[in-house]
């Protein structure tokens, strides 16, 4: 069931109820204050275009070890899944997610006709179009567009970032770009905006969209800065860039916000030059973040309605190049993580590297079909409407 | 309210230029809208000088490509540093152009040209296409259409960016033959599937050599016939430009398409027609339609004015052009428009910045209303732009623990406050309201009172304009 703002306004009531109710009934309301099934996607973006040979490891595909003299990653150093599939050494605690049913690996995702440019294939993934489409908006806005209809504020989609990415932007309704709340809030808190913000009084559309904007800015500001104090996290997050981000994000998802969707991104993956070195380094942040988040999570019993997605914008070459890296390549591999997995593991076969387009890898699975799964099962979203056509659902949540 | 000549007169500059100078402010109360029109067309009429910032060092290390012959012969090594400098290179370009819209006085010439460079859009890291891409664009501005589309469509930036040097005989490449269609001259829904990859046909062989220069390779090329709108024959990439220009739906896809970026989002479907009638039977000629459209009555009506959205190049121009100023690094300007989301030479993808209402999203319209504060040096900014993986390689290219930046920079108030010499202290409020913004209501002057700076006449011009930078209203022009 989708979150409606009905629901929140009672429980926004219900939680301020219970600041009046006595100390030892306030210790037994706290798991409840928790919208119980809200359901949370995390999108985690891998820029610059991730190395999927050498995330999930082939180990007994000679073709892989053939192509890759010096990359390849011996069976013996990856951390072994299943038979045929190992992790990278840097992701540890990837492999106890694994073995514990909280992670799922969709390999092989890709789209017809890639694209080779960081640029335009970033696009194509975040506005989920065809390679020779051209969508100005992006598909968590178009989420927006179909499910936040006349929400006073664009909380439901938030991206931890100075700047918004066209995933987030939808045709009517954009999601929010905020490096940490209180930043936000300080940028946002001057009387002056405010004030002009209050005394407006225009009837052009234009300038009213942008007082619009304005005055969902500057309430969504106090609003997200409110609720990311009332559950400060105790939980220790490695002092990266992308620890602090998800410890951003677990304090708003602790709290009683309204927001579905967080979007963070890691890079960068561009590793044609010495990409042992740099995939460990991203690697071992990527690791030891999500290890702090997911104890984060589960201490707090909300693991069950977060679900991480991780994405590339295309995987690389499958043979390694002369200096030490690869060159950009096309189908990846894709993480999920969460306590509400209904199918975990491996969710499909790996790439065949037998069959090759130029070097290159054919997608099996479209992209826009996970898409679609993560909007219909797990946001309860219309993903028809937000996609433009049906793609195919699948189990995995 | 009827509007005012010097409120016409400033449309006239926001639409056909970059908005009004401090220098020439004051001489927009008397003169006519044709008069400061035809002073446009003058200063615009003359060839442009070529803008050209190719480093020696790129310079040095092509010569020796061209020599060598082919790239495959470079070392990695040389490569990456020929890509680098490359790099480096188109943010020069970036900042000499931004230059020339703040201070030449071909104002509609590069006004003209930032909406090509949007149309004929092109993302290649090759500092010498895109230098001479833009060349072309700055030439043919105001010229023929016909002429325009054929050197863009023949030069080496949007050959390798729409990967016509793949499209050949026995393998046909339909991205540029698509695009052409799509996107530079009819739109959708003019031309068929089939009729796309007939041009590609006629397009095969069309390349460009390793000095930069366009080739047709004949050996690459197919010479059968084709069928292309209707017509049949042994076509090349010209005869296809010559059939696509005699079709009635280019005129009128292009002048909707300028009506939208010079006139009202909101298309008027009349006048779009009968000035591409126009267009057509004057054979494509740009200067004629821009007169067409600024001489006329009904562009300089209430519902046009101070109702577009500023792109982020229009407004970091338009700030620089009233308030003079020296920026110690201009580059910082770079981080503007990446912030701001319009990074000249990087456009999203061959269809360009989708402009309008594209542009506004809270963290952009936070910063659009601090930008004017940071420009004049009033506030520090802290602020990390996106990583860029075409223009990085896999270098980390930003600092990830940036400290606040303050610009170095100093601004000409004099200049600024010269304006009002004559004006007197209780007019002076009005003034500055009615020089900086276009919009038809202003912000609450109560509200504004309040946060100006009353202790000098200086201090209260300054702030007063700068306030009514930081509003929402002046987003629009």
């Amino acid at each position: 069931m989708l979150f409606k703002r009905k629901e929140f306004l009672q429980i926004g009531s219900l939680a301020s109820a219970s600041l009046m109710m006595p100390k030892f009934l306030k210790a037994f309301e706290k798991k409840a204050a928790v919208p119980p099934g809200n359901k949370v996607m995390v999108v985690l973006q891998f820029s610059g275009g991730n190395d999927g040979l050498n995330t999930v490891i082939p180990m007994r595909n000679d073709i892989y070890y053939k192509s890759r003299p010096k990359l390849g990653i011996q069976k013996e150093q990856a951390l072994q899944l299943t038979d045929e599939a190992g992790l990278n050494p840097a992701l540890p605690f990837f492999k106890d997610l694994f073995d514990e049913g909280s992670l799922g690996i969709m390999n092989n995702v890709g789209y017809p006709n890639p694209d080779h440019s960081h640029f335009r294939s970033m696009d194509i993934w975040q506005s989920a179009s065809d390679s020779n489409q051209y969508v100005t908006s992006g598909w968590l806005g178009r989420y927006l567009d179909a499910q936040c209809d006349g929400c006073g504020k664009p909380t439901q989609a938030l991206e931890i970032d100075d700047v918004l990415s066209l995933a987030l932007k939808g045709e009517n309704l954009k999601g929010l770009a905020l490096q940490d709340p209180k930043k936000l809030y300080s940028s946002s808190n001057e009387r002056y905006f405010k004030e002009i913000n209050a005394s407006h009084d225009h009837e052009e559309a234009a300038v009213d969209y942008l007082y619009k904007t304005l005055s969902e800015t500057l309430s969504s500001a106090d609003y997200i800065y409110e609720q990311s104090r009332r559950h400060p996290s105790s939980q220790t997050y490695p002092a990266t860039e992308l620890g602090r981000n998800l410890k951003t994000i677990c304090s708003l998802i602790l709290s009683d916000i309204n927001t579905k969707v967080y979007y963070v991104s890691l890079g960068s993956f561009d590793t044609h030059v010495n990409q042992e070195n740099q995939q460990k380094r991203l690697f071992t942040e990527l690791n030891d973040a999500i290890n702090a988040f997911v104890k984060d999570l589960k201490s707090n019993s909300r693991f069950e309605d977060v679900a991480i997605m991780t994405f590339s914008e295309f995987g690389r070459r499958v043979a390694q190049n002369a200096s030490g890296g690869t060159d950009h390549g096309t189908a990846n591999n894709m993480f999920f993580i969460g306590g509400g997995l209904k199918q975990k593991g491996l969710l499909n076969p790996m790439s065949d590297l037998n069959d090759l387009n130029q070097g290159d890898l054919k997608y099996s699975v479209d992209f826009k079909s996970v898409y679609a799964t993560m909007l219909h099962n797990w946001l309860d979203a219309d993903d028809e409407k937000i996609l433009g056509k049906k793609y195919g659902i699948m189990n995995f949540v | 309210m009827s509007l005012t000549n010097q409120q016409k007169n400033q449309h006239l500059l926001w639409r056909a230029a970059f908005g009004p100078m401090a220098e020439n402010v004051n001489e927009l109360g008397d003169v006519s809208q044709k008069k400061l029109y035809k002073i446009l067309e003058k200063t615009s009429s003359k060839k442009p000088d070529e803008l050209n910032v190719a480093s020696n060092a790129f310079d040095g290390l092509m010569k020796g490509v061209q020599d060598l012959g082919q790239m495959q012969k470079l070392t990695q090594d040389q490569k990456k540093q020929l890509r680098k400098q490359s790099v480096d290179d188109i943010k020069n370009l970036n900042l000499a152009w931004l230059n020339e819209m703040i201070n030449s006085e071909a104002q509609l010439r590069e006004k003209m040209s930032l909406f090509w460079h949007g149309h004929f859009a092109s993302r290649v890291l090759n500092i010498y296409f895109q230098q001479q891409l833009l060349n072309v664009i700055r030439e043919n501005a105001l010229g023929n259409f016909g002429d325009l589309l054929r050197e863009v469509s023949k030069s080496p930036s949007m050959l390798s960016f729409l990967n016509n040097q793949q499209n050949r005989k026995q393998h046909p490449n339909e991205n540029f033959a698509r695009e052409v269609m799509e996107l530079f001259t009819m739109g959708r829904g003019n031309y068929t599937e089939t009729d796309i990859r007939e041009a590609a046909r006629a397009y095969t062989g069309w390349g460009f050599n390793v000095k930069g220069e366009f080739v047709e390779r004949p050996f690459l090329h197919d010479n059968g016939n084709k069928t292309f709108l209707g017509k049949t024959g042994n076509f090349d990439g010209d005869d296809i430009i010559d059939i696509i220009l005699e079709q009635k739906a280019t005129a009128k896809f292009i002048t909707a398409k300028i009506y939208k970026y010079f006139v009202n989002d909101e298309v008027d479907n009349e006048k779009v027609e009968k000035l591409s009638e126009k267009f057509y039977r004057d054979n494509y000629n740009l200067q004629k339609l821009m007169n067409e459209i600024f001489l006329s009555d009904w562009f300089y009506e209430e519902k046009n004015i101070g109702t577009r959205i500023k792109s982020p190049v229009e407004l970091i121009v338009g700030v620089r052009r009233l308030i003079p100023m020296q920026l110690e690094k201009p580059e910082s300007q770079l981080l503007f428009q990446r912030v701001l989301g319009q990074i000249l030479f990087y456009p999203p993808n061959v269809a360009g910045w989708p402009g309008g209402k594209n542009w506004i999203d809270s963290s952009a319209l936070m910063f659009r209303m601090r930008l004017a504060q940071i420009l004049t040096n009033a506030e520090a900014f802290l602020i990390k732009p996106k990583d860029d993986d075409d223009t990085m390689m896999g270098m980390e290219g930003v600092d990830k623990n940036p400290k606040a930046n303050q610009l170095q920079v100093t601004v000409d108030w004099d200049s600024v406050l010269k304006v009002f010499d004559k004006t007197s202290r209780e007019d002076l409020s009005q003034k500055v309201n009615d020089i900086v913004l276009q919009t038809k209501d202003s912000v609450n002057p109560n509200v504004l009172k309040r946060y100006v700076d009353n202790t000098s006449r200086e201090g209260f011009i300054k702030s007063t304009i700068i306030e009514l930078m930081s509003t929402p209203e002046y987003q629009l022009c």
